[in-house]
This record gives structure tokens, sequence and C-alpha cells, in this order.
């Protein structure tokens, strides 16, 4: 074996070595997470990185709540209401902002980016107001309604990207044809768009599927509770016990349909981030 | 069917006054030629007739409709543009039946639409593909196909050959002449490639600056410029034009002196004209004889082009002009170097005032 093909398998080795350590660096929490969600109550502080015995019990403890399904309900509505929501008006906007010529266009472009630059808690007092004044205080829709406030810049942003680099002449093409701009959105854009859609769309379910803070100040009941709240009040058998095995199972319940999301579209969302780098 | 009226229109984009008291009548069933150099408002005009931009100012009449307010759809028009926009995601049938199914035509009458067109531009076994699958020239037929398949009153070509290589340009150019044959339709297109509005016009309107140079058949355009613009602009290649000052003139003719040429009789009328003022003569490459040097006719050749059925002979200019070309049928017994006089043919010699305008032959020889 001569020196270069040494250097190249060095080469190989270092490589997947770096790979390996990446992997570990990001799934480990996860992995740690899915293990403690099976084992049984009486090892949970044995800190150990295999299984030694396993059972489901932490999953039947949680699924015998119906306040926990009732949460998982909540937070399907509301994470679907969102991204429906955030595309309609995100699409919508888009078309004004990326298509109709008016004055004061890259003002409000400016301005909606500038209000998911706030940080959370800076609106959460006023946006609690407006809540209240709507009537929606412990209502899923006061979630769905403040989610949607910081989805919507982004949402409409990469959108208007995206709507931009589509050719003029293919929407004069549809005005000839006789489509208002309405049927030219539905017909002939949005077709085109499904990339972008399905990645803004994506990471808006993200979004509001994790959110916790409102979700903890507008809501009251266990009814309305979405599941990132009911996993941080789960309560143990006392007071004095933090129940680590349903949290860590409720926590990995949650999770799995994100990554089945992210599995199904991430070669949308691959050229949906890159679309309007290159041409074609 | 239907033919197009254009009055007093005006375009205004902000500060730009694009298009400029354009008056313009096409017949029902002509093929129109816009064309001109980049800029001079001929998209915009084409664009005006097919609503896709608001007139600011006189009154477009599609066959004896006022049409300024009316969106597209309603102005019976079909568009043809330069980068063919078909929808990616349609098969090239529903690109046909996009149109037809917004107009809420019922769904016999759109298939048998699309079908007599897509027959009329062989696209019959293309119909299943979606553009991606379609090779240059096919896209061009489906989007002409597209245009048509709503049977519009009139046509309209947005530069349509401009994406293709120069071989299939020359085909595709051969099957828009035969299919305005075979529909008889009013179509006007637009153009930058004055060989293409020659070959395909019925009538061209050659444009500048916004508004309109001159308007009449090829022949009309190439025999009888109306002005410097138009004779520079059509045929190749170009007219040669030569600085000129009148010597005497009358209604019957005029004698002018060009540098090099010395006098020369023509046939314009003059009387007009002051004795001495500028003018510029302008003749055709193949308007002008070679022979041998003339006292102070004398140039010498600068370059010889053979192009296997003609030649281009290049001429050192008198000072301060443009190159000269001769041209003749090959083989030119012509060579590089060589000292020649120029005789023009005083038939063909175009004359042009300081304003550009040309100078109008005398009654005598045009009733002749």
């Amino acid at each position: 074996m001569n020196q270069r093909q040494l250097a190249k398998i060095a080469k190989r080795v270092g490589f997947w070595a770096l790979i390996a350590l990446i992997m570990v660096y990001a799934v480990f929490p996860f992995y740690y997470a899915v293990i403690t969600s099976l084992k049984p109550s009486s090892d949970l502080f044995q800190v150990e990185l295999w299984l030694s015995n396993w059972n489901l019990d932490n999953y039947a403890q949680i699924f015998s709540q119906s306040s926990f399904i009732r949460a998982i309900f909540n937070s399907v509505v509301v994470a679907f209401s969102v991204v429906f929501i955030a595309l309609l008006l995100g699409i919508t906007a888009s078309y004004a902002l990326g298509r109709v010529r008016f004055r004061g266009r890259s003002t409000v472009m400016l301005v909606i980016l500038g209000v998911s630059m706030f940080p959370q808690v800076a609106v959460l007092s006023g946006l609690f107001e407006v809540i209240r004044a709507l009537n929606l205080y412990n209502n899923p829709a006061g979630l769905i309604l403040s989610y949607t406030i910081f989805t919507l810049p982004f949402t409409v942003w990469v959108l208007t990207t995206f709507m931009k680099e589509l050719p003029m002449e293919l929407e004069e093409a549809a005005i000839m044809d006789g489509a208002t701009p309405w049927i030219t959105i539905t017909k002939v854009f949005l077709p085109l768009m499904w990339p972008a859609m399905a990645t803004t769309g994506l990471l808006a379910f993200i979004a509001a599927w994790n959110e916790f803070l409102f979700a903890l100040t507008f809501t009251l009941t266990d009814a309305q509770r979405t599941v990132p709240v009911a996993i941080a009040l789960l309560s143990g058998g006392s007071a004095y016990e933090l129940p680590w095995g349903p949290i860590m199972a409720a926590s990995v319940v949650v999770t799995v349909p994100l990554v089945i999301l992210v599995i199904i579209f991430q070669r949308r969302i691959v050229s949906g981030l890159t679309a309007g780098a290159v041409k074609g | 069917m239907a033919s197009v009226t254009l009055e007093k229109i005006n375009k205004v984009f902000g500060r730009d006054h694009i298009i400029k008291d354009v008056d313009l009548t096409i017949g029902d069933g002509e093929f129109v030629v816009f064309v001109g150099p980049s800029g001079c408002g001929k998209s915009t005009l084409l664009r005006l007739i097919a609503g896709l931009e608001s007139i600011t100012d006189g009154d477009l009449n599609i066959g004896d409709t006022l049409v300024n307010d009316l969106p597209p759809r309603e102005r019976g028009v079909g568009m043809v543009f330069q980068s063919y926009a078909l929808y990616p995601h349609m098969t090239v049938y529903d690109n046909m039946a996009f149109g037809l199914k917004l107009a809420k035509t019922d769904k016999e009458t759109v298939h048998e639409r699309v079908m007599s067109t897509a027959k009329i531009l062989q696209l019959e076994d293309l119909l299943h593909r979606k553009p991606k699958a379609l090779s240059g020239g096919q896209r061009q037929r489906v989007a002409m196909g597209r245009a048509m398949a709503r049977e519009p009153r009139i046509l309209l070509f947005d530069e349509p050959l401009s994406n293709l290589d120069a071989s299939l340009r020359v085909q595709m150019r051969n099957e828009i002449a035969r299919l305005h044959n075979r529909l008889g339709s009013t179509m006007i297109y637009v153009t930058h490639d004055q060989v293409e509005a020659m070959t395909l016009a019925d009538k061209i309107v050659v444009l500048k600056g916004g508004h309109i140079e001159q308007v009449g058949s090829p022949h009309e355009l190439y025999q009888r410029p109306a002005t410097k613009f138009v004779a520079g602009f059509i045929g190749s290649p170009t007219m040669n034009f030569m600085p000129a000052e009148l010597a005497s003139g009358s209604k019957d003719g005029c004698r002018v002196t060009a540098k090099g040429l010395g006098e020369v009789a023509l046939p314009q009328a003059a009387d007009s004209y002051r004795t001495r003022s500028s003018l510029t003569l302008g003749i055709r490459p193949e308007h002008l004889r070679l022979e041998a040097p003339k006292g102070d006719n004398c140039f010498e050749i600068f370059n010889v082009e053979y192009l296997g059925n003609e030649v281009y002979v290049y001429l050192e200019p008198k000072e301060g002009d443009t190159l000269l070309i001769h041209r003749s049928e090959a083989p030119s017994k012509w060579e590089e170097g060589q000292k020649v006089s120029l005789v023009p043919d005083i038939e063909h010699v175009h004359l042009f005032d300081e304003s550009g305008a040309a100078l109008m032959l005398s009654e005598t020889r045009s009733a002749a």
C-alpha cells in the first residue's frame, strides 16, 4: 500500500468520524429522551446509555390521561389552522407585494419584517389585552391568532421572494387567457409554488406545534391546552415528584409527527429554500 | 377577424412619453409588422392593443368597438409571447384549453377547438406532454396554439422567434406565413429584425422614438423610404450615405455635388430648397457600379468579402464618412488595395434633407 492510498483512507476515516461526532451531538438529547421514556420509573435515575430492561408503562400512563389526548387534539387543530391561514394570507399578500406595483411596497415589506423582530415577551401583555378584548381568552382561536401574527412575516417574505421569481409573462399569458387575479393565483401560481409553500408551511407548523409561552399565558383549563403546556404541567404521584418518565414519553409522542412530516417534505424543503438562488 | 384603428394613441410611463400620437389603420386579415430599434415603443404599442397596458390618451378601435377600457379577454385578441410563457405544470392540451375553460365553453367544444388547432400546428402527438419535454420550435407552436385556440379576432406576436436558433427561425417564419394564409386572420407582429419584417408583412410600420416613421408595403419601404432612418433600417447591408450639397434645383430635378462623386443630376424635385443647402445622398450597395478611377472620383478598396453567391466590396471613405459598401454577384474581379471610381445608378439614388425627410421625385418622373 503506498502513501497516497493511506492518505486517502485516513481522509475517509476522518470524514466519517466527523460525521459521527455531529450525529451524536445532534441526536443524543433526543436519543436520551427516548431511552428515558422507556425505562421503568425505578431505574430512572441510573445513568446508562443502553437499555437494560424496558417497558411501555410511561406511554400507557400518558395515554390514560384524557387531558393529554385532548391537548394533542388542540395542538393539531391549532397548528393546522395556523398553517392554513398563514399560507392563504401569505399567498395572497405575496401576490400583492410581488406582482402589483404600488407606492410604499418596500415600506410594507419592512414593516412586516419588523413585526417579527420583537421578542415574544415584549408583545405578550399587549397581545393579552387584544385577546381579552376579542373574547378569545382560554380558547384555541386565541392561540391561532397569536401564532399567525408571528408566522406570517416569514411566510410572506419567502413567498414574495418566490413570487417575484415567476416570470411576468406567465401572468400576462393568464390575463390574455381571461384569468382574474384569483384564477391566476390558484390555477397558475399555486402549482408552481408548492416547494415554497411546503417549506413555509412546515416551518409554521413546527413553530405552532412547539410554542409554549403564549400557550401557557392564553389558556387556563386542561381542555384548552396544547401539548407543550400539557407536558410541562404533567404532575407526578406527589407534589415533590417530577414525573420524568411520562414527560419524556409525551415529548417523544409529539415529536414523532414532526419528524415524519420533515422526512416526507425534506426534498421539497431543500428545493424551496434554494429556489430563487439559481434560475431554472 | 377584425380591423384595428389607432387614433392619436399616446402612452406615458411616469415622465417617459413612450408612444406619441400614433395613427394607424390595420385592415381586416392584414399581416402587419411593427419594426424598429430597441426602445422605439413597438412592444409597448402591441401591449396597448392587447390590453396589457392602459392607453394614456387616444382611441383604440377593434372592429367597430372602442376597446380602450375593455380587459384583454373582451377584446378578442390572442398573444404569443417572446418567452412563450407556457404554463409549466400543464400538458400541451391543458395549455391550449385553459383560456377556453375559463370562458366557460362546454367540454365538447373545448375538445373540438383544441384538436383542430393542434391539427393545424401539427401538435397532435404532443398533446400529453408538458412544456419541459418539448423542443424550442415545439414550444413556439404550442404558444401559438394557445393564442389561437380561443379563435381571437386578432393574433399578436411579440418577437416570437428571437429565442430560436437561426435555422429554426427561418422554418418558423415560413410556418407563420403559411398560418396567416390559412387562417386569414388579422395578425400584428413585433420584431427588431428587418428580414422578418420584409418577409412576413403585408404592411410594415417602422417606429422610432415612439412615433411612426413610415407605413407601407415591404416594396414601398425598400424602393421609396420616406426618411433617412427608414432607408438605413431596411435592407442589408445597409444603404450608403454620403454628404452632398445642392448645386441647383427645380421642380423637375436637381443637381447635387457629393464629395468624390462630383456633380450628379438627379430626378428629385428640389424647388423648395435653397442652393448650397446640405443634403444626404443615399445609395443601396447594389445600385453602385465600380469603374476605373476618374480624377477626383477615386476610392481605395478596403476589404473584399466573399459570400459565395455575392461579394461585398468595402471602400475607404473620404475623410469623416462611414465605410461605403458595394454589392455584386460573385465572382468579383476587385481586390483589396485597388483604386476605383463610383458610378451610382441614378434611377435608384435617394436624397434626404437635413431633417432626414426624403426629397420626392419630380412630377414628370413619378408620372413616367
